[in-house]
């Protein structure tokens, strides 16, 4: 059995290709049985985001798996095979199960890290198993994904930092305050991404935001957006300052809104209590010199941008150590995977009962005393022929399994009933010895 | 005899050990090495007591006379601390810092003449071990205000100059780290004050004078005053954040001075000679 995957991402496609290729999340029953009535898929499952389309399959003969759910996914949106087919890819085997890993755990992300691919994995996932498409092989691979990406997530931190401004902002403010609760934001004009950076101070705890705007009307009408927020006239905004801790500047005007000096009285009000200024205006609102002062952290658009960059590279680095933890898993699953096969199976099965049978003998023998050689060797016979009653029924389901779909389920379940081990090089050796009778 | 030795050893490897789980945890950004860091170092600090323990009952008295015993005595009060604080703040980064200072202070006690002495007679009283324990805590309050200070000047230098490294994401916030300075102020102030209003008392009954101006005692008293001045400067100026930090970074310097420099390079009744030449 092999995992094959083909799809097609940011990375390979325009979003004209992505849109036309994508599954409505209403209509999912349909594609899923076709993907899984083609003859060399035997289970599927279907993820379609905005940033890809990808298509999981187990399959045994993994070549002709890949060409016909190229075919299926040109049918199934009426496009051109040429027309679809430079912008996919194809894996299969180790590659595929590295590339799924990946996917689930953000690192083929288009913002490295970033969360919701996972649940959107877990999403068609969760189509794949109410419409029963997905069998022992996808879904113990897709819980697997789960849980590295879960593992990638809290072992390095790759997701720990911001990647947007306004989140930005929101972390810069968690490093200068211990918490955000008893703070109040302060909106100094109606730019949108403050507007957005100050949803995100509320979300994060903020009780108290104030407005103000040169339009009064316009401040009133934005500050009735944020539970109890407060308009202020612009005339004497100057005057509320020293009560604000976190201010957000974005108006338009073409002079410093709030100068050095003015800055440097309300910290003096505030008893240096530390305010932390962001200024997202062009040109800019407050006089850069202000950072200068004691307890007061100013940033600028640039400033933000910059840390916003610092931590992308940062996500890179942790990337790598993400990559490492996905190889360990790879090795995990691929040993699990090479389990399912039916000869292995078969002989670790016979082997089991052999042991048992081999140990009862002996034990049995050593305890009756006297016996002939004839007796001894009616005992072995009897023992020998019971282990071939027992194995003759499943030992003929697991070779036919090997045929239709869905016999994993049944090698996986040997495998769990009789306690069979998953070690690879065990198999080997079975494998050998099985070519040896 | 021999278990002391073993008792210091242990306890020096185990701060060894705390230390580096700590430093992993901070460099590596690895907060599981930060939480065995802890438990680490209680086992640490009980063994150390135990250590001191076992002292006690062979010097016959209070077993800080010699810097060997007063360096350790010095790292056991800072670890302690620390983990109290540490139940209050949770900042494994506060032991990125005590551990390594314990472990030094450990490693100079080592390299200091170990004997246990037996205490001069005429020292022996019970306002003796007060005086010590409250100095000592004290010492190792204002020694983890100053990690705290040093940590905000990182801190607001990073977040001012918007260049940040790898300790940024594992500082705590801003106030934070001014809340450990004024609670280490707040609660090594009244140590050191009775620290010396019992060493005072003291003196009083072995040499009949309250205050006799030996070195120690004025340089304490200096340093006495640096800290009632920052802490009358946060109660009723306002001071915080940078200047605070500076000011407990100051106070310290002038506090190892007194610890350390008075009795290696003055002299006086707080030698360690003194103590049982007398």
């Amino acid at each position: 059995m092999n995992i094959v995957v083909v799809g097609l991402s940011h990375k390979t496609a325009p979003v004209e290709i992505r849109e036309k290729v994508a599954f409505a999340p209403t209509e999912m029953e349909a594609p899923l049985r076709r993907m899984l009535a083609l003859p060399a898929i035997s289970e599927a499952v279907i993820v379609s985001t905005c940033n890809r389309v990808e298509l999981y399959a187990a399959s045994r003969t993994p070549e002709s798996a890949i060409i016909e759910l190229k075919k299926f996914l040109a049918e199934q949106h009426r496009l051109l095979a040429e027309q679809l087919t430079p912008h996919l890819y194809d894996y299969e085997g180790e590659d595929a199960i590295r590339h799924v890993l990946r996917v689930a755990a953000s690192l083929d992300s288009m913002v490295i890290g970033e969360p919701q691919i996972l649940g959107q994995i877990k999403t068609a996932y969760g189509y794949a198993t109410e419409f029963k498409t997905a069998g022992v092989i996808l879904n113990r691979f897709l819980h697997k994904a789960f849980s590295v990406a879960k593992r990638v997530r809290t072992e390095t931190a790759i997701a720990s930092s911001a990647v947007s401004v306004s989140f930005a902002a929101v972390e810069l403010a968690r490093k200068i305050f211990d918490t955000l609760d008893d703070k109040t934001v302060m909106l100094i004009g109606a730019g949108e991404m403050c507007e957005l950076a100050a949803k995100h101070f509320v979300n994060n705890g903020v009780k108290k935001v104030m407005v103000t705007n040169r339009t009064f009307a316009r401040a009133e009408k934005l500050a009735a957006e944020f539970d109890g927020g407060i308009p202020v006239s612009f005339e004497n905004f100057r005057e509320q300052l020293h009560r604000v801790d976190i201010v957000l500047s974005s108006t338009g005007a073409p002079d410093y809104v709030l100068e050095s000096k003015k800055v440097k009285e309300i910290i003096k009000a505030r008893r240096y209590k530390p305010m932390f200024l962001i200024d997202i205006a062009v040109p800019r609102d407050i006089d850069p010199l202000a950072n200068k002062l004691d307890g007061i952290y100013l940033y600028d658009v640039d400033d933000l941008q910059g840390v916003v960059q610092a931590n992308l590279k940062e996500r890179e680095k942790e990337a790598a150590k993400a990559e490492k933890i996905i190889d360990g898993e790879i090795v995990q699953f691929q040993k699990w995977m090479s389990s399912l096969e039916v000869k292995p199976t078969i002989v670790g099965l016979r082997r089991k009962l052999d042991e048992v049978r081999k140990a009862e003998v002996e034990k049995t023998l050593s305890n009756l005393n006297g016996l002939g050689k004839k007796e001894q060797k009616a005992i072995e016979a009897m023992a020998n022929a019971i282990v071939n009653k027992i194995l003759h029924h499943p030992t003929n389901i697991l070779k036919q399994s090997q045929e239709g779909s869905g016999g994993d389920i049944y090698i996986d379940a040997v495998r769990t009933l009789f306690d069979l081990p998953e070690n690879t090089n065990d198999q080997q050796d079975v494998a050998e010895e099985l070519d040896d009778k | 005899m021999s278990i002391l030795p073993l008792l210091f050893n242990a306890t020096l490897l185990i701060y060894l050990v705390a230390s580096v789980l700590y430093l992993v945890a901070m460099i590596g950004k690895q907060t599981q090495a930060g939480k065995a860091g802890r438990w680490v170092l209680v086992a640490g600090v009980v063994l150390h007591a135990a250590s001191f323990g076992v002292r006690h009952s062979t010097a016959g008295g209070t077993p800080v006379t010699t810097l060997h015993e007063s360096l350790s005595f010095f790292a056991w009060c800072l670890v302690l601390l620390y983990l109290l604080l540490d139940l209050r703040f949770r900042l494994s980064v506060m032991g990125a810092f005590a551990a390594p200072v314990a472990f030094l202070l450990m490693v100079g006690s080592a390299f200091s003449p170990d004997m246990v002495v037996q205490l001069n007679p005429m020292l022996r009283s019970w306002l003796f071990p007060v005086h010590i324990a409250f100095a000592f805590l004290g010492n190792a309050a204002f020694a983890l205000s100053f990690g705290a200070g040093v940590m905000y000047l990182i801190q607001d230098r990073m977040l001012k100059s918007k260049r940040f490294n790898g300790i940024y994401q594992l500082l705590p916030s801003l106030d934070t780290l001014d809340k450990v300075n004024y609670t280490c102020l707040s609660v090594g102030f009244p140590l050191m004050t009775l620290g010396i209003i019992s060493g005072a008392v003291w003196a009083n009954t072995v040499w009949g004078t309250y205050w006799s101006w030996d070195p120690k005692e004025t340089w304490a008293l200096i340093t006495w005053f640096l800290y009632a001045g920052l802490l009358h400067g946060r109660l009723t100026v306002g001071w915080r954040g940078r200047r605070a930090a500076i000011y407990a970074i100051i106070g310290f310097m002038f506090l190892l001075f007194t610890y350390l420099g008075v009795n290696l390079l003055l002299g006086g009744q707080h030698t360690f000679d003194a103590f049982t030449k007398l």
